[in-house]
């Protein structure tokens, strides 16, 4: 059973800020959701070998292009940005707005 | 006197090849459409300002005696999920503004060296999260053969514009069945290509390990095409993966049929059309064969396992920093709070919770692991399966398309859609959906052929048998 703390720590770990209307909607919803998926506690052990065994791919460390031509395209798409950096509120000291 | 809508890729490519047809026209004549029935189906969340002078580029192309491809000036819809340089994209979603694709889709580059014209960018699920289009930020779209019942999805925007002739023919993804399933729904083709057959670079990530890109179309030959036009390895997708082509083999075919899954739930007009279907196909020549696959009634939990915790850790990027909307808090936890819980629809909120839930401390390895256990036992199963047929036929969806709003409530409902297309992507496998008829109500019903890795050419071959009947 998903206890309201449950799901306030959920939406924490998710970064979601969710309404007291919606915590309950989706307790419920996550409840009816897991007691169908729980099936798979009777799927037999898995004893099945990988099928299509995964192989790293590499590429030389190199620059794959030229440094910064990228860059005002990308920042460009930020919603808050100061020259070459996205800006953030301050995380140190207190939480304060700076 | 040209029939534009019987179209298909191919019969456009032979007359824009014989100077019958220009781009221009054919680009027209869909714009005009669109301008006439999308107030109604809500199908383009934008038609491109330059579409019409990407079609006189083309004309222009050919005028000047260059190559005409075979996609050369054919107009095509794009998924709102798929990047175009300098377009918006916004897969749906609140959450990601204005944002303005920066560099173009691998599919997109791929798209654009054939010089086809991208019309425009079509409605979807909220992050391709969904089965009927209904959790778009902007609006469900509706089916076009009736406007009364949902177009499938999550790319219900690219089935509706091809059913609707609103395009030629438009680019989908497909995670769990997000391709094949509105095509069935809308009477349309649908292919979800071998996992790695067609780079991703370039789409929003929904689910790593099941994600692909395919084309939705009038006609197998048009699947086909669409097919070698975008398939190959990319290096900047590092699970993409050179062709290696099941050797086109002739026909007759074994069609394996798992009919131990087909059992409840299953719509009594889908059943019965399902089983004509079957009977159509061995008057062919081709053999209907029982297959088992035990492992397939798991697939369904699995895959509301792995999907919802791939998804959620995919979507942590969309924080309000560096592209998308920002809605303000008190401090930074509560900037990436608020533009996360306002940003996010209701169904994806659901699942980064359900995502978060599963990768958690403590049910990692009960929900986690054990489905990507039996993930690899489905795909044993189909390895196996494949020893002894040549593809697997079930029905596309257990339902024809249902009306609007009759499954928003309960989620479980909707995931239960996915049934028979969920299991393919856990495999990797490709798979085709093929109108196979209509309900009484003439509601268009699909069938699905799925064959081993890279094994399209299979798929193309009885899909071909089953269109011409």
């Amino acid at each position: 059973m998903l206890t309201p703390q449950d799901i306030d720590n959920l939406a924490a770990l998710g970064r979601l800020a969710l309404s007291e209307d919606e915590k309950t909607a989706i307790a419920k919803d996550l409840e009816s959701i897991l007691g169908y998926v729980s099936e798979l506690s009777n799927a037999p052990a898995g004893q099945a070998a990988d099928v299509y065994a995964s192989t790293n791919v590499m590429r030389e460390d190199g620059a794959p292009h030229e440094a910064g031509v990228h860059t005002e395209a990308l920042l460009a798409e930020a919603p808050k940005r100061e020259g070459g950096y996205l800006k953030v509120k301050q995380i140190l000291g207190g939480g304060d707005n700076a | 006197m040209i029939d534009f809508s019987t179209l298909t890729i191919k019969a456009a490519h032979e007359l824009i090849a014989k100077r019958e047809l220009t781009s221009r026209a054919l680009t027209e004549y869909y714009i005009n459409a669109i301008a006439e029935k999308n107030a109604d189906l809500n199908v383009y969340l934008e038609v491109f300002s330059d579409a019409l002078g990407q079609a006189d580029a083309a004309d222009a192309a050919i005028a000047a005696g260059e190559p005409v491809m075979v996609l050369t000036g054919i107009p095509i819809a794009i998924k709102d999920n798929i990047l175009i340089k300098g377009k918006k994209a916004s897969s749906a979603s609140k959450i990601l503004g204005n944002y303005v694709g920066t560099y173009d889709a691998t599919v997109v580059k791929k798209l654009k060296e054939q010089k086809a014209v991208l019309i425009g960018r079509v409605n979807m699920d909220e992050f391709a999260m969904g089965g009927s289009t209904e959790n778009s930020a902007f609006g469900p779209t509706k089916n076009p053969v009736d406007p009364t019942r949902v177009p499938g999805g999550s790319s219900g925007g690219s089935a509706a514009a091809v059913a609707g002739d609103m395009a030629l023919a438009a680019l989908g993804s497909d995670t769990g069945g997000s391709i094949r399933q509105p095509a069935s729904f809308c009477g349309v083709v649908g292919l979800k290509p071998t996992y790695g057959a067609v780079s991703r670079y370039g789409l929003m990530a929904m689910a790593s390990s099941l994600d692909q890109i395919g084309p939705i179309v009038k006609s197998v030959d048009d699947a086909e095409i669409m097919f070698a036009a975008l398939a190959g390895r990319d290096p900047l997708d590092s699970t993409s993966l050179a062709s290696s082509a099941v050797a086109s083999k002739a026909g007759p075919y074994v069609v394996g049929v798992p009919f131990d899954f087909l059992g409840e739930g299953l719509d009594p007009e889908v059943k019965a059309n399902f089983e004509a279907s079957l009977e159509k196909l061995k008057a062919k020549g081709h053999t209907v064969k029982e297959i088992s696959l035990p492992a397939l009634k798991y697939s369904l939990a699995c895959y509301y396992v792995l999907m919802p915790a791939e998804a959620s850790t995919n979507l942590a990027r969309f924080d309000g920093v560096r592209y998308g909307a920002l809605k303000e808090g008190a401090n930074l936890l509560e900037d990436y709070l608020n533009s996360r819980g306002q940003g996010f629809g209701r169904e994806v909120r659901r699942r980064i919770m359900l995502g978060t839930y599963v990768l958690s401390a403590g049910y990692y390895d009960a929900y986690y692991h054990k489905a990507n256990d039996v993930r690899r036992l489905i795909a044993a199963e189909y390895r196996k399966a494949f020893e002894t047929v040549d593809v697997i036929a079930t029905p596309t969806a257990p339902s024809p398309a249902f009306k609007l709003g009759s499954k928003t409530s309960d989620p479980l409902q909707m995931y239960l859609e996915d049934i028979f297309t969920v299991p393919v992507n856990l495999a990797g496998v490709p798979a085709i959906s093929v109108p196979s008829g209509k309900t009484a109500a003439g509601l268009p019903l699909g069938i699905q052929f799925t064959a081993p890795h890279f094994g399209e050419q299979l798929l193309f071959a009885i899909g071909r048998d089953i269109e011409h009947n």
